[in-house]
């Protein structure tokens, strides 16, 4: 019973790392509109690129969804202390997601009230913010949160909470860990990248994949700066360890290298994943015909994401560690749910190949020619 | 000084759950209306290749995409706040209420989000028969949706297939099949997904009866107002049927709410319903609570004070004992925890004795007033009318909509009067359903989990500030939204269906 709890805790990382890799690779909707200005010049131009990225923003949606219920059924603690805790970090992403959620149907009709640029600022602004916000919660996975959890509070009468922030900041605290900003600021111009390059891929105008194409130079060189700087950092400093034998959280040297180092098939994904980015970016920037760069990079990141996903969740890591109280810090066996919670929601995860095929079938249907300007101004629900 | 709970970031964070979800419920009724009338429409067309069909489809279809948008929007925000506002809920029954949030998207999500995208933007792109079915599935993963989220609100009205641990202080799930297919979660399914129905199909009547009064599109809002009403009668009469079950339900379950919402104080047998004012039906309400003419009908009065038969033959606690056996087990649940730490298994078992013998009553624990165990008693007692009475009036207007519609067409054509009540419908539609989620919601009240967690014990460590900004966030965001999202659907409907 013990093992397969065990293996059912990583299971279920492993499921929340796929679908937080997931959504990284689909914030290419975000990054693509936090690029409608630039790459845009004319009014046509705009709604060809938000008519590209209106295609695929639900699935971007359902995946953060998805990603928030999945990560409440099966660490429930995690969501009861990030969520509550970090409350202001959250609700900024919250704001600027629902914002963008309507920006798309709204923006082009009569009588909106805000006017089209309103909307197209507002899918600009979830384009930017929502990157930036979500990679910093990634972050605080290998940098720590402020926070306490006593579940003995229960039987307090007067304040039966068991989660707490330490500081009335509430989130708004990973703002003053620069390497949280660090990583916002990578994934917003991994973002961007792959937004170029989903519409070299998926609209039909040479102008535009032109601009795409310098804009991908324009971003990788922040990106890659950005990101090997946090990666080395990352790599190279103490990590939250959890100790089997003392039952205690410890601060262990080169923690996350020692568990790319322990865990090789994480290690190769993770190789795997930055040379795959890396080609589709390099193919895509320097190959003038070549439209399927999407595809590696985004493969790419899911594969990178993954494994640091997995690298902070396994091997008697904590992956959501507490600076205020290091034994208060979370890891995937002391915030899962119960054994038989897990075993049912493993069962209804072997639904998912399923729902993944319709994705695709129903994708490839849809997307099988590139949308041009012609199609937009013909298309009756174009936005 | 023990630092306790600020009353007022309870209320705040109540308000802004209730307003979330209250905007929410704009919404959704329509999607899943809506989801039903243009598939019908479609379907008809898929069959008959009548090209008026597919015109008259897809000019639903971009209201329903407006409206989806916003719907899908409020959603998120609701989720969310599970954790933001209700931390301690998260951790005390996450085990239990994540797993339909969880199954919500991976099932009913990732179909919605597909197959929209393909009934909007595949018309040419795919066969009429893929079509038709995205567009099916579209409202079938909205209705999927459905399900999974009144099973989780079902389990909140009527906690089943869990035990407490206190090892991990918090429920955890034993029966799935419990908790997914409750009696519970059945009734509230089908009550609620066929009166959104009702909602979609009044908003069709309505919108296609400005046609008729305006003398434009006269052909397309007589097709619609007849699928609309066909649709709105089955789902009027089979919201009338399931209503009539769930009020049984919560006499059984949640008997407070049954008393705020009959405003019944003093219970008796061969209780009368009251219909408004001295207005009153004898006998009916028992009938209706027990299904026998002498069955008793606790009040608010007899359920505070107790005393009285109970079903099973033992006599009901008063609110005064429930709390004190509420404070033993939470009290035997901190000597259990002691007495863990000190590795004392005697005092262990003795404590978990005593927990287990109370934890019916857990929850009682944490009130510090019996008043607040009753819920607001005139807005539940109005809202059941105007619910119900709406309800009726919906039948007779779809009925009366159906018979003329095929058998007097002309007359129908020249009842302006009928056109004008069609269209001032509209706003009813959604009173009946706010009402009814008024009664569902604030009759809970001051659970968040009947009997097992109340409001103050379910809360967030927050400051009153930071709730009260969001709050008013939300308050200023959701109006303007919904203020845009009616100005563009005005400007749809005065547009009218396009030519394709």
């Amino acid at each position: 019973m013990e093992s397969t709890y065990i293996f059912l805790q990583q299971y279920w990382w492993f499921i929340i790392s796929l679908l937080g890799a997931l959504l990284v690779f689909l914030l290419f909707v975000q990054g693509g509109n936090s690029l409608i200005f630039t790459l845009g010049r004319t009014e046509e131009e705009h709604k060809l690129l938000i008519n590209s990225t209106g295609r695929k923003w639900e699935f971007t949606f359902t995946t953060l969804v998805t990603f928030g219920g999945a990560f409440f059924a099966s660490f429930p603690l995690f969501y009861s202390t990030s969520f509550g805790g970090a409350y202001w970090l959250w609700m900024i992403i919250l704001f600027t997601f629902v914002l963008q959620a309507v920006s798309y149907e709204f923006q082009s009709k009569l009588g909106n009230l805000l006017g089209k640029r309103t909307y197209q600022f507002f899918l600009v602004l979830n384009g930017i913010v929502g990157p930036v916000l979500l990679g910093m919660a990634v972050s605080t996975f290998f940098y720590g949160s402020n926070f306490t959890v006593t579940k003995d509070n229960l039987t307090e009468f007067g304040m039966p909470v068991i989660s707490t922030w330490t500081n009335p900041w509430h989130g708004l605290d990973a703002f003053a860990q620069p390497w949280n900003i660090l990583l916002g600021l990578a994934v917003l111009f991994l973002a961007r990248m792959l937004g170029s390059m989903y519409f070299i891929n998926n609209i039909n105008d040479e102008t535009l994949t032109a601009r795409c194409r310098r804009q991908l130079i324009t971003d990788t060189v922040p990106f890659l700066l950005f990101f090997l700087t946090y990666l080395i950092r990352t790599l190279t400093k103490d990590g939250f360890a959890f100790d089997p034998e003392t039952q205690q959280f410890v601060m262990e040297p080169f923690k996350y290298l020692h568990n790319l180092l322990a865990m090789p098939v994480l290690l190769v994904l993770f190789l795997t994943g930055v040379v795959s980015v890396l080609f589709g970016t390099i193919k895509s920037i320097f190959s003038p015909s070549y439209r399927k760069g999407i595809w590696f990079a985004g493969i790419g990141t899911v594969l990178t994401v993954l494994a640091l996903l997995l690298a902070v969740g396994y091997n008697n890591t904590s992956y959501y560690p507490s600076v205020a109280d290091l034994q208060s810090s979370l890891t995937i066996a002391n915030s899962c749910s119960s054994l038989f919670t897990l075993k049912t929601m493993a069962y209804v995860s072997i639904l998912v190949p399923f729902v993944l095929a319709y994705i695709f079938y129903a994708w490839q249907a849809i997307d099988r020619k590139s949308i041009t300007k012609d199609e937009i101004k013909h298309d009756d629900h174009a936005y | 000084m023990q630092e306790t709970i600020d009353t007022s970031m309870i209320d705040w964070s109540r308000a802004q759950f209730a307003l979330t979800a209250m905007y929410h419920w704009l919404f959704v009724p329509l999607t899943l209306g809506l989801a039903v009338v243009m598939g019908t429409m479609e379907t008809i067309y898929y069959r008959t290749g009548n090209a008026f069909w597919k015109r008259t489809a897809k000019f639903w279809m971009k209201l329903f995409g407006v409206n989806f948008a916003i719907g899908v929007a409020t959603g998120l925000i609701l989720e969310f706040q599970f954790g933001t506002n209700w931390s301690n809920y998260s951790w005390f029954v996450g085990d239990i209420f994540g797993a339909p949030l969880a199954i919500e998207g991976i099932l009913a999500f990732f179909m919605e989000a597909t197959f929209i995208a393909v009934m909007f933007f595949g018309w040419e792109k795919v066969s009429r028969k893929f079509h038709l079915a995205s567009t099916w599935l579209t409202g079938l993963g909205a209705t999927i949706s459905a399900w999974w989220i009144l099973v989780a609100n079902s389990w909140m009205q009527y906690p089943v297939g869990m035990v407490f641990n206190p090892e991990t202080m918090r429920n955890e799930m034993v029966d799935f099949m419990a908790v997914a297919f409750s009696p519970v979660a059945i009734v509230k399914f089908f009550h609620t997904v066929l009166s959104s129905w009702i909602l979609g199909a009044v908003f069709v009547v309505g919108v296609s009866c400005w046609y008729l009064i305006r003398k434009r599109e006269q052909a397309f809002a007589r097709a619609s107002i007849k699928v609309a009403s066909a649709v709105g009668l089955f789902a009027s009469l089979v919201t009338a049927a399931t209503g009539d079950q769930s009020a049984y339900q919560v006499a059984q379950v949640q008997p407070m709410k049954l008393a705020a919402m009959e405003a019944l104080y003093d219970g008796s047998a061969h209780a009368p319903l009251t219909v408004v004012g001295p207005v009153r039906i004898p006998e009916m309400l028992s009938v209706l609570a027990t299904h026998s003419r002498d069955g008793f009908v606790p009040g608010i009065n007899d359920l505070l004070q107790g005393g009285y038969p109970l079903a099973d033959g033992s006599t009901a606690l008063s609110a005064e004992e429930k709390i004190e056996r509420g404070k033993m087990a939470v009290n035997a649940l901190a000597d259990y925890r002691q007495a863990s730490k000190a590795a004392d298994s005697v005092q262990m078992e003795a404590a978990l004795a005593t927990l287990q013998q109370n934890m019916p009553y857990f929850g009682y624990g944490y009130i510090r007033d019996t008043a607040s165990l009753v819920p607001h008693v005139a807005l539940m007692f109005w809202s059941f009318r105007i619910m119900v009475g709406l309800g009726v009036y919906f039948i007779f207007l779809f009925a009366l909509l159906l018979f003329l519609t095929w058998k007097k067409s002309s007359f129908f054509d020249q009842s302006g009067w009928l056109h004008q009540i069609g269209l001032w419908s509209v706003p009813l539609a959604y009173i009946a359903s706010q009402a009814g989620w008024i009664v569902a919601e604030v009759g809970r009240q001051p659970w968040t989990i009947q009997d097992l967690l109340p409001v103050n014990a379910a809360i967030s460590h927050l400051e009153t500030g930071s709730v009260q900004t969001t709050f008013f966030i939300f308050l200023v965001l959701f109006t303007v939204l919904l203020i845009a999202e009616i100005g563009i659907m005005i400007q749809a409907i005065k547009k009218g269906p396009e030519d394709i």
